[in-house]
């Protein structure tokens, strides 16, 4: 039986093999690995890219003191983006299975519809919820719109739930019990991190200063991308730092949500002004690529 | 006669979802037929079906090459002189002598007779399919090669088509047809090479039953005992499966100290699982169905008794998380539950309920006003987050746990009910109350900002909640017009459509007695005893000859354009069967109580001969235009006040 770090390790390796840019986790707060500019950024525009990377990805609103065995206010997800996806991208992935273990003709494998939505990115895609013996595993996605985009090239987005593919793996019933490296459990790495988030998003995390950061990261983003316009030359312009901001927006506006902070009314509107800065940062993206043809990221050989 | 040919095709997909599979099988299938019919190739199609990876279509006897036909094609007109006439002939290939004048309408058009060679079949397909495959319409589909590509439900793998022993050549996004099916993902090989003979046997050998049919009654003949038979999951999983195999697993009994509604939620809309009872009494036991031929070593059926136990504990965990916070608690948190985005909170509308229970007379008992002070609090809960169609059950059921009097509970556990025209009516009064207020304030506040139902759109489920109104009043027999009798003309139009359509379509009554008698007041239930007093009534020989002398009088009074209320003289009357006539009239006018409909209206028809006499003898249009008025008096004032129960001048007479 594999431990949590080598199953982790085993697809790294897969997709390494297979031509993926293996990069370390993406060191901001976000929810998902798609908010990574990993995959947010680089699926807009005409250039073909591979990447694979695990994500710690926080709902805080999911977070449950430690206390449920299935659900974790940070999460780690991997994230597999191959653009353009291809042909083959199915068996690919089921391939990626059987390199961690899993037998495919001793287990059942359903590919049941499930879309993916984000809001706040104004991104969306169609594809499954993989069943794995009636468990699910992977998230398989189609991108379709980013930021608002019609996407030139069709990635596919693979995220794979790590926690519960190695807890079936391992055969636990809780994700504390994972076997993270011999000796060592998940409880042991973790804990701490659910109960002090839980604590503090649930009850002491303080509104008013929320709203604050949130409102200085909005402020700040709005203002970089103020000035992309007329900046020049164009691919010197910040807008990975301008990202940025509109991902720190979107995690205060995870800890207001999780704090009942927002009120109904407030609700669609915040999810609106967050979007509006996920948006023009999309459109600077591809029109930045589209202006540069010496910037380092054009570079890139896949 | 020639030899017709056989077609197959096979439309090679990744997984499309089980619902859309029969809709799309049946465009195809029209799309298909519109080829054949238009394009003159003969033949029809004998089955289509389908797996999750495939939509097929057979068809039989198409001809081998269109037949020849002679066309006429018009050139310019003869006016246009001969210079005009040679650049067409010359266009066509056609000596100018081969030219013809043909008259029009418009004069004298030169023309020319060709004979068209048919094509042949295999390139009229191979021309025509692509449109037809992408010319599906989906609920939602996607590219997949780039923004500029075709559209499909998911990406199109491979194709197969094949017209008697050759193939039909076409590409769709890079994919070329062939003769080369694939097999199950797992068990069967990634080729399979296949002829028209041979194509489902090879299918067969590499694990994929293509006969929905099949697959159907394989699941359904292996559910075993005890095993609750739901369509609607039978269906989805003879559409997510290309081999279906049931296996049949077990949980520990524990759970099920937790209620049935919830656990069979978990198996049944969750993991698509049957649930297993007897006696009613759910058992710790559930039946998956696997995409795979068997699980030799139970890693299958261990792998979902798992997942279903972290399901149960999941459920288990929001119970406990959940009892923290009484309902009673969560009123105030409803601020922050979204109604819908112009209407404000669930607070807000769990005010405006409470306050149409209480302007009920009769049914503002304090459980009820309870009850809906209650009934959305569950939206609060962890438990209805996770499984939001279990809304107002869980409330009920924690309401139960809360110490809640029966009464109360009951009414928050049904009060989403009929959740359609089949299912039941909520069982006790608070619950018929509560259920209504809920929905009628739907729709007042829907109307009142414009969110009409159009066509096939209804996003709020207002159809629904008008009819599920109905329904409960009517079969409950409230009577709530302090309620109902809602002022704004579109909404009452709205329910008045509704209730026709219920008396209709529901209850089966005729339409013309049920335009005779629906109009909306309020009180459905008044409606319905007319109508059922008008229905036995129309059987009696007098009913159907009144109905048509009602129809005269209602003619003869717009003929004479009189629409105004006067008494009637007395004096003026004639003796014999106009006076005849009146009497009658003053006895059925005494006779008629208002409550009895059926009496009434058989009184009402008893007037029959009168009436008969009356046309036969009297002319109503008298010289003395006073004698004139008079008559008229008594025939307005007799269609009047003997059509408040039904219209009888709706009635269709044979």
């Amino acid at each position: 039986m594999d431990s949590f770090q080598t199953t982790v390790a085993k697809l790294k390796n897969f997709w390494s093999e297979r031509g993926c840019i293996i990069t370390e986790p993406f060191d901001l707060e976000v929810g998902a690995g798609t908010m990574a500019p990993e995959t947010f950024l680089r699926v807009l525009g005409p250039r073909p890219w591979k990447v694979a990377y695990v994500q710690p990805s926080r709902r805080p609103a999911d977070g449950r003191y430690g206390e449920n065995p299935n659900r974790l206010y940070k999460h780690q997800q991997l994230q597999v983006i191959l653009k353009p996806s291809p042909a083959d991208v199915i068996d690919q992935y089921l391939a990626s299975l059987e390199a961690i273990g899993i037998d495919l003709r001793k287990h059942d494998i359903k590919f049941e519809e499930d879309n993916w939505e984000s809001p706040t990115l104004g991104a969306w895609g169609i594809g499954w919820q993989v069943m794995l013996d009636g468990l699910e595993i992977t998230q398989f996605t189609y991108f379709q719109q980013c930021g608002g985009l019609d996407l030139d090239l069709v990635p596919a987005e693979l995220t794979y739930g790590l926690e519960r593919l190695v807890a079936f793996l391992q055969g636990v019933e809780s994700v504390y019990d994972i076997e993270w490296t011999p000796g060592v459990k998940y409880r042991d790495v973790r804990f701490a991190d659910e109960l002090h988030n839980s604590v503090y998003n649930f009850e002491l995390a303080d509104i008013p200063t929320l709203w604050q950061l949130f409102e200085l990261h909005e402020m700040e983003g709005a203002r970089l991308l103020a000035s992309f316009p007329k900046y020049e030359p164009s691919e010197r312009f910040p807008l990975l730092a301008a990202y940025e901001h509109v991902l720190m927006c979107s995690h205060y506006f995870n800890l207001l949500d999780a704090r009942g902070a927002i009120s109904v009314t407030e609700r669609v509107a915040v999810i609106a002004r967050v979007r509006k800065l996920a948006v023009a940062v999309a459109e600077a993206w591809v029109e930045q690529q589209a202006r540069s043809h010496t910037a380092a990221l054009a570079e890139v050989a896949v | 006669m020639t030899d017709t040919l056989p077609f197959l095709l096979e439309i090679g997909s990744e997984e499309i979802p089980d619902w859309m599979i029969e809709p799309a099988l049946a465009d195809l299938q029209h799309n298909f037929e519109k080829i054949v019919d238009e394009l003159k190739l003969g033949g029809r199609v004998t089955r289509v079906d389908a797996t999750p990876r495939r939509l097929v279509l057979f068809a039989d006897g198409l001809m081998s090459a269109q037949a020849d036909e002679e066309r006429t094609v018009s050139g310019p007109p003869v006016a246009a002189g001969e210079g005009a006439a040679r650049g067409f002939a010359k266009k066509l290939g056609v000596a100018f002598e081969a030219l013809e004048t043909t008259a029009t309408p418009k004069g004298d058009y030169y023309a020319v007779r060709q004979k068209v060679t048919g094509r042949k079949t295999v390139d009229v397909l191979a021309e025509a399919l692509p449109t037809a495959i992408t010319g599906i319409s989906w609920p939602r589909s996607m590219y997949w090669t780039g923004k500029s590509g075709p559209r499909f439900i998911r990406p199109i793998r491979w194709l197969v088509a094949l017209l008697g022993d050759g193939i039909v050549p076409f590409e769709i996004a890079g994919v070329r047809s062939g003769a080369v099916s694939r097999g199950h993902r797992r068990l069967g090989a990634d080729a399979v090479a296949v002829h028209i003979g041979n194509y489902e046997a090879e299918l067969r050998k590499n694990f994929v039953l293509l006969s929905a049919a099949e697959r159907r009654a394989r699941i359904a003949n292996a559910l075993g005992p005890g095993v609750v038979r739901d369509e609607a999951l039978i269906h989805t999983l003879v559409y997510l499966t290309e081999f279906p195999v049931p296996i049949r697993g077990a949980f520990d009994a524990k759970y099920l100290e937790l209620p049935k509604e919830i656990l069979s939620t978990v198996m049944r809309h969750h993991q698509r699982y049957f649930s297993v009872e007897f006696d009613g009494q759910l058992a710790p036991a559930f039946v998956a169905v696997m995409n795979t031929s068997e699980d030799p070593e139970g890693l299958v059926r261990r792998g979902n008794e798992r997942v279903l136990r972290a399901r149960f504990n999941d459920a288990r965990f929001f119970w406990d998380v959940d009892q923290r916070r009484p309902l009673a608690a969560r009123v105030g948190d409803l601020r922050n539950v979204t109604f819908q985005a112009k209407l404000g909170s669930c607070y807000d509308k769990v005010q405006r309920i409470v306050a149409i229970v209480q302007r009920s007379r009769e049914l503002a008992t304090p459980a009820a006003v309870r009850a809906a002070t209650l009934c959305k609090c569950d939206l609060t809960t962890e438990m209805v987050k996770e499984f939001t169609e279990l809304q107002g059950v869980v409330g009920g059921l924690y309401a139960r746990a809360q110490g809640e009097p029966e009464a109360v509970w009951r009414a928050i556990y049904d009060h989403y009910k009929p959740a359609s025209m089949e299912d039941s009516i909520p069982s006790t009064r608070e619950g018929q109350i509560v259920a209504l207020a809920d929905k009628l304030d739907t729709l007042i506040e829907c109307f009142r900002i414009g969110l009409i139902p159009s066509g096939s759109k209804d996003p709020f489920g207002l159809r629904r909640a008008a009819q599920g109104i109905i329904k409960i009043v009517v079969e409950a027999g409230l009577r709530v017009p302090e309620l109902l009798d809602v002022t704004d003309e579109k909404l009452r139009d709205f329910l008045v459509d509704r209730l026709r359509y219920y008396f209709r379509e529901i209850r089966g009554f005729p339409y013309d007695e049920v335009n005779a008698t629906i109009r909306w007041d309020g009180d459905p239930c008044d409606s319905l005893r007319r109508l059922e007093a008008l229905h036995a009534v129309r059987r009696t020989p007098d009913f159907e000859p009144l109905a048509a002398s009602f129809k005269r009088i209602k003619n003869i009074l717009r003929q004479a354009d009189w629409n105004v209320g006067e008494s009637i003289d007395e004096s003026r009357l004639e003796p014999g069967p106009e006076r005849a006539l009146y009497d009658a009239y003053r006895k059925v006018q005494r006779a008629i109580d208002g409550v009895d409909y059926k009496s009434s209206l058989a009184t009402i028809a008893s007037l029959r001969p009168q009436v008969d006499t009356f046309f036969d003898k009297v002319l109503v249009n008298a010289p003395d235009p006073e004698i004139r008025r008079n008559r008229l008096t008594l025939l307005s004032n007799l269609l009047t006040e003997f059509s408040e129960i039904a219209d009888f001048s709706e009635i269709v007479t044979s």
